[in-house]
């Protein structure tokens, strides 16, 4: 994913209007959970796609409008009104349909934010392709990318339940259970200094019994809490010993669906662990074996126990069940977990689904809809914000925005991070300034362009955040 | 059958071929020989058959793909009877049609079996036309094995040029064979000027250089002497040789790619090439380890170990002395590794790198899909994967390879006067276009009986043809298609 280059301030005018217009291509699963999304956020949508049954569907729920036709083609964008749109938004499930589309959005209609959908491999590390000139998208999104991502994380960090990057991975914020046995459960977090004299870090929440709590440093940890740290990269690994025993690493990692997230998955990992990856078709195994190098592919279902059994499941330390179908996933995951495996991750879609199962015995549920639609809120908030992670199924967010201006025009900019008035249940956790990461304490100065990192424990301050970064009127 | 188009092909070829009897007409020319008058009669014949067959069945129809099979063979047939008369007619030789048959069948075919003693006495135009006759097989072999024989559906070079982004990115040189022909012969005659100019550089005469490097670039093994390469007593030519020998073996079609990408490191990664380097240095270095826990054997076990492990190895089959009393370790390494031979779409024979590696993948996927019965594995060369339809191909191709030989064998075996060890590499020898074997035949096949120097040079012709192309002749059901 491209981050974004300008910042607030160069931001065509249109976006601070009151009711916005996004044009969605592709009513798919990531455009479906968009539409949602952002009509129940009051903003007006149009979704373009093939399928006019698909469409109906989702307009008898949901208040927006649709129109029925190949999404590349201008008299269909021009019906779509791409003449007032003033965002993009390409998720069709064709690269060479998103690209045309912004290019006839950009060519014909002067669209300003254009968001494209861009899988292949092949386009990426093209120098300046994507830009006004040649291809004119201004962010590319890789669903797929940010889910292995987060995967990847999760089997680098044996034990957490969420790891999520900040600032190109300099920074990471880690979600973890603290258990009996970890150096710091049952002490008060202000002793956390004389454990890790080198290793700084913050706590940015705990959450005990679902309630967030507000840590500081008289704040007991105790076990079964769901901590929230935030610290650099190379911290991250000591921060994680003080509150469980150490977890041996991974070894041995299970992928069940070898689609395109399986497969992607595979290839990032197949260096560092020894992966299995079972697929359903035997042609995309063909494709499987053909592509990966390491990995061992098997040919069957992933609900199959016989199979399951027979390649050692027991052995493993992971099973990541990444098919398309929730039920499979949530199967063969209860059933891995029953064989013996460490860790079970799945990939669940339906929200009814995640609640079921997360916190039983499936460790880990990762919706894929909601850490793309994550990705794309980003580029719809008002303020300058890098990067919105959503965490606690939603109900909490991590967010990475940019301070602009100064002392003046700014409520951030120049101040000590304890003159700052967050909204309740939002903390700082670190700041990001060029290539430094400075772990948030309260004498800390905020500068301009600093990356800030917050925690936000409950969802619906995030306009408060959007206010606090956004350049006051005296800056223009 | 279409008699008229194939004989009309066979006419050009054959014209063609005629030309180069002109070239030891000049020799003989510049040495004042006097067997102008005899190339020139040949010249003559064999232009006038070929041009009779041209001429008398010109027009009519074109070509079909399964008529190559018909022609290739007879080519090599035709070629195989006109190229033995100047052997028949030469006052000096005087040679029996079995001996004239046998060492033109083992010139065109780069193998290097020669029947014939005495060589520094015969006529310089002879020994000429003799090392020419390698030259041209080994020119045509590679057209033959990178053009003609995967469009008959044969060969090594199918195996992985077929599709699929490879390590080697130009899957087909150019579009045309005519093309493809082309560029291969400009490499080709390249080589052979760089390899003669070396040779000269290095001490030999004109006639001996030019000889010489049509025989290392053809890896065939002919000499103009009795001593092979050992009457130089240079270790400069030898390790001359012993570089142009191995690039002689590495496919043409990847020196055509690295050649015009201009990146050498294309050799390193193609994994047949990568693999035919590291068998050549293992190998070497394991003869040259056993020579020299043998002080008696050998004045320098160094050269001599790696000189003949190369040569035999890349089926080139020069020798420098006389190793018939090397250890039968050696010797059976020796043996061995001409099965393996060279790089398909090389001028080496034998079963070729890519199908010893292929073999050896397969076999690895065999493992991992009895450890794993639900596993889905393919066999990958580089990075692209060989489709399951050719490794079929490949097997069935070592299978008849090691049923002929076995065959070919048992034949020699009972019609011959051989001992075993003769019998074994003879057949060895000739199948996988080596040259000189092992025991009596590991300079000269002079004293075999009429019948087995017949099988002999058929087994020559079955190896060079990638045993398919001859085979499919001799079957039924081709000539009731």
């Amino acid at each position: 994913m491209r981050a974004r280059g300008n910042p607030s301030h160069d931001r065509p005018k249109e976006l601070n209007h009151a009711t916005m217009n996004i044009l969605i291509l592709g009513a798919g699963q990531v455009g479906g959970t968009l539409a949602e999304h952002l009509a129940s956020e009051s903003i007006d949508v149009t979704l373009v796609d093939t399928d006019a049954a698909r469409l109906q569907a989702l307009r008898d729920r949901l208040d927006i409008q649709t129109v029925h036709g190949f999404a590349a083609h201008p008299d269909v964008l021009l019906r779509a009104g791409a003449e007032d749109a003033e965002m993009l938004i390409a998720v069709t499930s064709s690269d060479e349909v998103n690209m045309v589309a912004c290019q006839v959005c950009y060519t014909q209609f002067r669209t300003p934010t254009k968001i494209a959908r861009v899988r292949s491999a092949s386009y990426m590390g093209l120098e300046n392709f994507f830009s006004n000139d040649h291809m004119p998208i201004d962010v590319l999104i890789n669903p797929e990318r940010v889910v292995t991502d987060s995967i990847r994380l999760l089997l680098e960090h044996p034990g957490a339940l969420q790891v999520l990057d900040f600032a190109d991975g300099r920074v990471k914020l880690v979600a973890m259970r603290a258990y009996f046995g970890g150096p710091l459960v049952g002490r008060e977090l202000r002793i956390l200094r004389e454990h890790m004299p080198n290793a700084d870090t913050r706590v940015a929440a705990i959450f005990r019994r679902g309630k967030a709590i507000a840590p500081t440093g008289d704040t007991v940890i105790e076990a079964d809490d769901e901590v929230f740290f935030i610290a650099a990269t190379e911290h991250i690994n000591t921060m994680m010993a003080e509150l469980r025993r150490v977890e041996r690493p991974f070894k041995r990692i299970a992928i069940a669906g070898g689609g395109h997230i399986g497969s992607h998955l595979a290839h990032q990992i197949e260096s560092q662990f020894s992966t299995k990856i079972i697929e359903f078709n035997r042609s995309r195994c063909e494709v499987l074996a053909s592509s990966l190098k390491l990995s061992v592919v098997l040919h069957g279902d992933a609900t199959d126990r016989d199979l399951l059994i027979q390649e050692n499941i027991d052995q493993c330390d992971a099973f990541c069940a990444l098919t398309n179908d929730d039920e499979v996933n949530i199967m063969s995951s209860l059933m891995a977990k029953q064989l013996g495996v460490r860790q079970v991750i799945a990939l669940i879609g339906k929200p009814a689904y995640v609640d079921l199962v997360q916190g039983g015995e499936i460790d880990i549920a990762i919706s894929p809809q909601q850490a793309t639609t994550s990705s794309i809120l980003t580029h719809i908030r008002r303020a300058d914000i890098a990067r919105v992670h959503s965490l606690r199924r939603g109900a909490a967010e991590a967010m990475e925005a940019v301070a602009h201006g100064d002392r003046r025009s700014s409520k951030l900019v120049g101040r000590k991070l304890a003159e700052i008035a967050l909204p309740v249940g939002a903390s700082i956790g670190a700041l990001v300034r060029g290539e430094e990461v400075i772990i948030a304490h309260d004498d800390v100065i905020v500068h301009a362009e600093d990356h800030v990192i917050l925690f936000l424990a409950d969802k619906s301050q995030v306009a408060a955040i959007e206010k606090l970064f956004q350049v006051g009127i005296s800056f223009f | 059958m279409h008699l008229t188009a194939i004989l009309r092909v066979t006419g050009i070829l054959l014209s063609t071929f005629s030309l180069t009897l002109l070239a030891p007409v000049a020799v003989a020319l510049i040495y004042d020989e006097n067997s102008t008058s005899q190339f020139g009669a040949l010249f003559l014949l064999t232009g006038g058959v070929g041009c009779a067959l041209w001429l008398a069945f010109r027009g009519g129809r074109e070509l079909r793909s399964g008529d190559g099979f018909v022609v290739t063979v007879l080519f090599y047939l035709a070629l195989a009877l006109f190229g033995a008369l100047p052997f028949m007619y030469d006052k000096t030789l005087n040679a029996s049609f079995t001996d004239a048959i046998f060492e033109s069948m083992s010139g065109l075919t780069t193998t290097g079996a020669t029947v014939f003693t005495n060589l520094d006495s015969l006529p310089r135009s002879l020994l000429f036309y003799r090392q020419l006759l390698q030259w041209f097989g080994g020119m045509g072999i590679i057209v033959l094995a990178v053009a003609i024989l995967p469009m008959l559906g044969v060969g090594g070079m199918q195996l992985y040029r077929a599709e699929s982004p490879g390590p080697v990115k130009d899957n087909k040189l150019t579009p045309r064979i005519a093309g493809t022909a082309k560029a291969l012969w400009v490499i080709y005659v390249s080589l052979t000027v760089s390899c003669a100019g070396a040779y000269y550089a290095f001490g030999m005469d004109a006639f001996d250089a030019i000889c010489h490097a049509f025989s290392t670039v053809a890896i065939g093994g002919y000499s103009t002497h009795d001593l092979s390469l050992g009457y130089f007593n240079s270790t400069s030519i030898e390790i001359t040789a012993m570089v142009f020998m191995v690039i002689s073996a590495i496919n043409f079609g990847l020196h055509f790619s690295v050649f015009r990408q201009k990146r050498p490191a294309l050799y390193w990664s193609d994994p047949e090439a990568r693999l035919f380097l590291c068998l050549m240095v293992a190998g070497s270095a394991i003869v040259v380890w056993v020579l020299t826990q043998n002080p008696a054997i050998s004045d320098s076990p160094v050269m001599d170990g790696a000189f003949h492990f190369v040569s035999i190895a890349t089926t080139t089959g020069f020798a420098t002395v006389d190793y018939s009393a090397w250890p039968t370790g050696v010797l059976i390494v020796l043996l061995s590794a001409t099965f393996a031979g060279g790089c398909a779409g090389s001028t080496a024979g034998g079963l070729k790198i890519i199908r010893v590696l292929l073999i050896y993948l397969q076999g690895v996927r065999e493992v991992r899909t009895l450890v794993h019965p639900n596993g889905v594995f393919t066999v990958k060369l580089g990075l692209s994967p060989v489709p399951d339809r050719v490794i079929a191909a490949m097997w069935s191709f070592c299978a008849v390879y090691a049923l002929s030989f076995f065959f070919l064998f048992i034949l020699v075996g009972l019609i011959s006067d051989l001992d075993f060890e003769s019998a074994f590499s003879a057949v060895a020898a000739c199948l996988n276009n080596v040259g000189p074997g092992l025991g009596s035949v590991i300079a000269n096949y002079q004293a075999l009986n009429d019948p087995t120097k017949w099988i002999l040079a058929f087994a020559m012709l079955l190896g060079r043809l990638e045993i398919f192309t001859l085979l499919v002749l001799l079957t039924p059901t081709f000539w009731r298609r």
